[in-house]
Parts: structure tokens; sequence; C-alpha cells
């Protein structure tokens, strides 16, 4: 035996049982339930402790039931495909691992709220991308366009760090009640999109952004609910960066 | 090979608001309950700490305060701000949850039909209010009535 075998997950090690309950829709219907119905299906399936939610649903997927649908690309908390509602809560399924969940109960898993379900745990994207888009995510720098590249000191470049961190994930825009009511608000990742090029010094939209969320769907239909930044897979504190959008409109100070 | 067709969002969003009422609202909202707060405090100490407190509320007690210009501006201001602060709250929920623009409209009427009704009679009240009405038992009256009857 070498001394990996004491930390890698071997065949031999203790099983973790996990009851899964996914909330499931098929467009076009099974046997069981009709077109478009919701409804709760629940797997057992025996993993490691070393493992995380994304790969209890490879094993239903590949294992039990091959029609379950959900999104995955790079499976590292790095591509933002894998946000979903795991026990109520807006998580990147490749980030939660099942020893800290409680195994007691089944673990819940559904899609994020908010917009439109297509199948199982895959939803419609696209009126996420369009509140991104409606904020003009680019550079839109003033003046001849340099020879070299736009100097930053790092001070300039601290400002605006924390809200690069994002992956458009959507977790935290499908978190926040007040996106769920009624699909005017902007949600919380368009306004730190926003905030990500508002506060950069080499940038001169600043104000064609402000003026785009000053408006009735953009922030100031904000609670501060912190919902978004419970959800944030990166640790990117949304509420605060929110916070300052409104500072920058309520003082006139960028 | 032609480009793929777009189909355009299904989430349309209302038309842009040039006058900028919602962050006047977000601040007023914040001004309005940061007084109100001051207000309504000094409100409940003087009326139920201080002197006999809740066992002095009487019309008597009611009619004295306001006959002071300061007490009637005190509670006409509680009255505007609390209005205001309220109304626009319940503005934002309907905005929020009301799911047809005809339940909107609907709502949005009754709540400015409230919130005029209210201050406009409550502002009445306050300022055309009388302390001594004539032909009333003396023992429930303020004790300056007795001077001007």
């Amino acid at each position: 035996m070498t001394a990996t075998s004491d930390t890698a997950p071997s065949s031999d090690a203790p099983p973790l049982r996990v009851r899964l309950k996914i909330q499931r829709v098929n467009p076009e219907g099974t046997p069981e339930h009709a077109p478009g119905e919701e409804y709760w299906d629940e797997f057992t399936v025996d993993m490691h402790a070393t493992d995380r939610v994304l790969d209890a649903l490879h094993k239903v997927k590949w294992e039990h039931d091959g029609s379950l649908a959900f999104r995955r690309s790079c499976a590292h908390g790095v591509c933002g495909s894998d946000a979903m509602r795991i026990n109520g809560k807006n998580r990147l399924a490749c980030k939660v691992l099942l020893k800290d969940l409680n195994l007691a109960q089944p673990v819940t898993v559904e899609p994020i709220k908010g917009l439109p379900v297509e199948k199982d745990l895959i939803v419609d994207m696209e009126p996420f991308f369009a509140s991104y888009r409606e904020i003009m995510p680019f550079l839109m720098p003033a003046g001849e366009t340099p020879e070299r590249e736009r100097l930053q000191t790092p001070e300039e470049r601290a400002r605006y760090e924390d809200t690069t961190k994002c992956i458009l994930c959507a977790a935290c825009t499908s978190s926040c009640p007040v996106f769920w009511t009624d699909g005017q608000f902007f949600g919380p990742q368009a306004i730190i999109g926003a905030h990500r090029f508002i506060f950069d010094s080499r940038d001169s939209g600043e104000w064609d952004r402000l003026e785009i969320l000053n408006d009735r769907a953009g922030v100031w239909k904000c609670r501060t609910v912190f919902n978004c930044t419970d959800a944030c897979p990166r640790g990117i504190q949304v509420t605060e960066a929110i916070s300052e959008v409104k500072k920058a409109l309520t003082t006139g100070n960028v | 090979m032609n480009a793929p067709s777009l189909t355009p969002p299904r989430f349309a969003r209302s038309p842009r608001t040039s006058h900028h009422v919602e962050k006047w609202s977000w601040i007023l909202m914040r001004v309005s309950g940061a007084i109100l707060i001051v207000l309504i405090f000094t409100h409940l100490f003087v009326n139920l700490m201080t002197g006999d407190g809740i066992n002095a509320i009487d019309f008597a007690f009611v009619a004295g305060k306001w006959a002071q210009p300061l007490w009637q501006w005190w509670d006409a201001a509680m009255l505007w701000l609390g209005m205001f602060h309220g109304t626009n709250g319940m503005r934002v929920l309907v905005n929020d949850y009301a799911r047809t623009e005809t339940s909107r409209r609907v709502l949005k009427a009754l709540l400015a039909l409230a919130f005029i009704v209210t201050v406009v009679l409550g502002t009445l009240v306050i300022f055309t209010f009388d302390p001594c009405p004539i032909g009333a038992n003396p023992d429930l009256l303020p004790s300056f009535c007795e001077s001007v009857s």
C-alpha cells in the first residue's frame, strides 16, 4: 500500500448513502407524467465523502436515469454552468461537498428560480443574458487608442477587483426575490457587471451605464435582501457593490 | 451558410422613465423613515410616559395639545411623512407583485385615493380642530375653555 491510498477515494472506503430528491419536468412528457408537469424524483446512490453533488447527479444520469438533464462544463467552479438550488440555496453543484450536507434527509435539487425551465435542471438563461447585454459589458475608453497598454495603478485596479470575479452563473440573480416577482428587475448580476466597468479608471462610459441602472428596473428595486451575496459561488460582495452603484447615483461621484 | 436568426428575449422591460422617479422615491423613503423615528418616539414618550401616562389621554388632553402650534405641526408632519412612507412602500409592493397592467392600475388608484382622503381629512382635523365646542360638558374640556366661554 502506498501513502496515497489513505487520502484518495478507493473502492473499499465506506460509502455515503445519499438520497437525492430532484425536481423534474419533461417538455415532451413521460409515460407517467404529462408534458410540462413538474414532479419530484428520488434516487439513492452510494457516494464517497470526497464527492460533490455534481458527482451524485452524474451517477444518477450515468447509472440510474439517462433522461435526467442538467448543465455542467468544467465541473470545477470556473465555468458557471451548474448553478442550481441545493437544499433551498443557490449553489454550484460542483462546489458543494456531500459530506457538508445533512444526509439524514434527502438532498433536494431544483432548477434556479425566476427563469423559464426547459427540462429538469436546465433553465433558459436568455432573460439573464439580456439584462447583462443591456448594461454594455465592454470597455468604452475615451480619447485616442494608445500605442501600448492602458495603464492603471494597483489602487485603481483594486477599486473594482471584487466584481471582476463574476462567472455569470446566475446564482445571484435567480436567488433575488425581486427578480422572481415580475421579471422587470435587471437582477444583481447585471448591476455588478456594470459595477466592474463603472469603477474602472480606463472606462469612460460610467454615466451611460449609471443612467441605465437609474431606470425603474435598475438599482432602486434592490431591497438589500443579501440573498445574492449568500449565493455567489465566487464570494463577491454583491449587495455591497449594488450599494456602491446607488451611492454613485445619489452623490453623483464615481 | 446563413447566420442563425435570433428570437427576441421573452421578457420585455417597461419603457425608461427620464424623471428619476425611482431614485427620489428611494431617497425620500430613507429621509422620511429617519425623521419618523424621531417624531413617533417623541410622540409616544410625551403621550404615554410623561405626566399621568396613558390615563391622562382623553378629549381634553388631545384638545390641549392641538391648541399649541408646535403639536399641530408635529402631528401634521407625522401624518404627511407617515402617509408618504406607507403609501410609497405599498406602491413598491404593487409594482413587484401585481401581475397584470389592469390590476396594477386599479391597486395604485385605490392607494392614491386612500392617501388623498386620509391626508386631506387628517390635515383639516388638525388645523380646524375646535377644543371648546359649545354646549359640551365642561368637565370633559381642557381647562383653558373656562376663560373662553
